[in-house]
C-alpha cells in the first residue's frame, strides 16, 4: 500500500474543501472497498479524509413524506430500519442480499453507491484495463467476460456496477444529495448519477472533485409488491450475475430494474410499459440493443427468467 | 589455494556482479521505468480499548486494525487469511459489531472498544461459544476458528436485536433463531476444512435451539 496522510473531517464542507485542496485525496467511510483496492495499489490516494465522525448517520423523515438517509448510515442499520422494512422492503431485501454480515456492519450508504467494479481485469494490475489505466485497452471484451456487462458498455469497457443497493434505490427513484467544496448543495437523481463508460471509463459518476455525498433521499413510499431477486454463483456472499428489483402495483403497472448487466442499474420506462404483457416483453424492450459477448450472452436469458420469477413472486404475494 | 566456504563464494559473486558497469543506454532505459519516489510513511498516534485495556500506539497510517492487533499488540488470535475481506478469519467485535479487521485502518478507531478472541474468554474460563466449538468439534485446522467464534457470538446478538437477514421470510417479524438464519449470517466466514456442520451445531447449542434446525 502506498503511504498517505490522514485527517478527520470536522464538517461536510470542510471535508469537501480538504479534498479539493489536496489532489489525490479520497474520502474514507466504511473503507471496505477502498482499502481492498489500496492494498492492490489500484487506488493510491496521497491523502485520506475520514468522514466517519460527521453526523451523517441518521435516517429522518423528509419534508416530502419520504426518507432522508444519511451518507454514513451503515448497510446493516439501513436494512434493519423499521420504516425501510415496512415502506421500502425492496431496499432492505437488496441490502441483505449483498456482502456479508461483517461487511454490512461497516459499509455505508454513500460508499455503496461509489464502490468500484469487480471486473477481474480491473482488479488484476497485470491486465489491460481502461478504467484502471486509461488507454491501456480492455482485456475483458476478448477475455473472460462471464460476469460483465451486456448493455450500456463501450468498445473500451464492459464493467458492471456491483451494487445491489443501487438497483433498489433506482427502482425507488432515489436522489443523491451532495455538498461541493464551495458550500453549494446538489440533488442528483440516481438515474443521472452514473456515467456511461464511453471512451472515459475511468470517470464513473457526475461528482466533481471534492464533492461529498451527504444523503440519499427516497420519495414517499410507492407501495405495491416489492421483490428483489438475485442470481449468483453461491447461495450467499457473492456478487450478482443478474438481479431484478420489481415493484408491481395492483393494476399490474410497475417498475423493473436489472442489476449485474451494465455500468449502472438498468431501467427503461418503455420496458415498464410492457409489464402487462409479461416478462418476455419487458426483457425484450429493456435489452434492446444489447451487445453481449459469447461468455455473457446467457445473462439475457437469465435476466428474462429472473424478471419472470420476480413478477410471479409479486403476483403470488398479491393473491 | 584455500577452499572457499559456500558463504564466502556467494559474497564474492555478489561483489563482482555489483562491480560490472551498467551501459549508459541501459541506465537511461532504467530511469524511464523507475517509478516516482514513493511517498514517505506517515505516522500517527491512536488510542483505543482492546479487551478492556486502554492501549496507545504510534502507527503508520497504513496499519490495518488487524495488523495493530497482531503485530503491535501481539494478540495473534485474530488471524490474517485473505487480507481482503473475503474469508472472515480476521473477524473481531468493534463497538459491539463484528467487522473484518483487515479492511479498516487502526487510525480510524480512536476511542473504539475492540473485543478479540482473547477477550471473549480464557483457556481456564472459556466463553460459552468457545466451549461449544470444543464440544462439537467445530474446527479442524483451527485457523478460521477465532473469526468463526467472534462472528457467531455477534450473530446471536444480531438475531436477538431483530436485525433481518437474506433468509428472513417476513421482514416485519422478528427473525427466528433457526439453522438457516445462522447459516446465512455466517456466510462471511469461510472454513477450508469444511467444519460447517459442526460449527452450526456449536452455535445452535449456545443459542439453545439444538435439534430445531430449519
Amino acid at each position: 500500500m502506498k503511504a498517505f496522510g490522514f485527517e478527520r473531517a470536522e464538517s461536510p464542507v470542510a471535508a469537501a474543501t480538504a479534498a479539493a485542496r489536496n489532489p489525490g485525496t479520497k474520502f474514507i467511510a466504511g473503507g471496505t472497498n477502498l482499502l481492498d483496492l489500496m492494498k492492490l495499489e489500484i487506488e493510491t490516494p496521497a491523502h485520506l479524509v475520514d468522514v466517519n465522525g460527521l453526523s451523517l448517520d441518521t435516517i429522518e423523515k423528509s419534508d416530502e413524506g419520504g426518507l432522508r438517509i444519511g451518507a454514513l448510515v451503515r448497510n446493516t442499520d439501513l436494512a434493519a430500519d423499521r420504516r425501510v422494512r415496512r415502506d421500502y422492503p425492496l431496499l432492505s431485501r437488496a441490502l441483505l442480499a449483498g456482502a456479508s454480515g461483517q461487511l454490512r456492519n461497516r459499509a455505508t450508504t454513500a460508499g455503496n453507491l461509489l464502490q468500484r467494479t469487480r471486473c477481474p481485469y480491473f482488479y488484476d494490475t497485470d491486465q489491460a484495463c481502461n478504467k484502471r489505466l486509461p488507454g491501456s485497452g480492455c482485456g475483458a471484451i476478448e477475455g473472460y467476460s462471464r460476469q460483465l456487462a451486456v448493455i450500456g458498455g463501450s468498445p473500451d469497457c464492459i464493467a458492471t456496477h456491483p451494487s445491489d443497493m443501487a438497483v433498489a434505490m433506482r427502482a425507488l427513484d432515489a436522489v443523491v444529495e451532495t455538498v461541493t467544496p464551495d458550500g453549494r448543495t446538489r440533488r442528483i437523481a440516481l438515474d443521472d448519477f452514473y456515467l456511461a463508460p464511453g471512451n472515459t471509463p475511468q470517470r464513473e459518476t457526475v461528482l466533481e472533485a471534492g464533492e461529498l455525498i451527504t444523503a440519499v433521499v427516497l420519495p414517499r413510499p410507492v407501495g405495491g409488491r416489492q421483490i428483489y431477486r438475485k442470481v449468483r454463483d453461491r447461495a450467499s456472499y457473492a456478487f450478482a450475475l443478474v438481479s431484478v428489483a420489481a415493484i408491481v402495483q395492483r393494476d399490474g403497472s410497475g417498475r423493473v430494474v436489472v442489476g449485474g448487466v451494465a455500468h449502472k442499474p438498468w431501467h427503461s420506462d418503455a420496458a415498464d410499459a410492457e409489464l402487462p404483457r409479461g416478462a418476455k416483453a419487458v426483457a425484450a424492450r429493456l435489452f434492446e440493443g444489447a451487445t453481449p459477448t459469447e461468455d455473457n450472452r446467457f445473462k439475457l436469458t437469465l435476466a428474462e427468467r429472473t424478471i419472470a420469477a420476480a413478477l410471479a413472486e409479486a403476483q403470488e404475494a398479491t393473491s | 589455494m584455500s577452499p572457499l566456504t559456500r558463504r564466502e563464494l556467494l559474497k564474492a559473486g555478489a561483489a563482482s556482479a555489483g562491480a560490472v558497469a551498467m551501459p549508459a543506454v541501459a541506465q537511461a532505459a532504467n530511469a524511464a521505468i523507475t517509478p516516482a519516489p514513493s511517498r514517505p510513511p506517515v505516522r500517527q498516534r491512536v488510542s483505543l480499548e482492546v479487551n478492556g485495556e486502554r492501549v496507545e500506539r504510534e502507527v503508520d497510517t497504513r496499519t490495518t486494525l488487524l495488523d495493530l492487533l497482531r503485530e503491535d499488540l501481539h494478540l495473534t488470535g485474530t488471524k490474517k487469511g485473505c487480507d481482503h475481506g473475503q474469508c472472515g478469519a480476521c473477524t473481531a467485535i468493534v463497538d459491539g459489531r463484528r467487522i473484518n479487521t483487515c479492511l479498516t485502518l487502526a487510525v480510524m478507531h480512536a476511542g473504539a472498544k475492540v473485543t478479540t478472541i482473547e477477550g471473549l474468554g480464557t483457556p481456564g474460563r472459556l466463553h460459552p461459544m468457545q466451549a461449544a466449538f470444543v464440544k462439537h468439534d467445530g474446527f479442524q485446522c483451527g485457523y478460521c476458528t477465532p473469526g468463526q467464534i467472534c462472528s457467531a457470538v455477534a450473530v446471536l446478538d444480531e438475531i436477538r436485536d431483530g436485525i433481518p437477514s437474506h433468509v428472513t421470510a417476513d421482514l416485519t417479524a422478528r427473525p427466528a433463531l433457526s439453522g438457516s438464519e445462522i447459516r446465512e449470517r455466517m456466510s462471511g466466514n469461510l472454513c477450508r476444512c469444511g467444519a460447517y456442520a459442526n460449527i452450526l451445531d456449536a452455535i445452535e447449542d449456545v443459542a439453545g435451539t439444538s435439534g430445531a434446525r430449519a
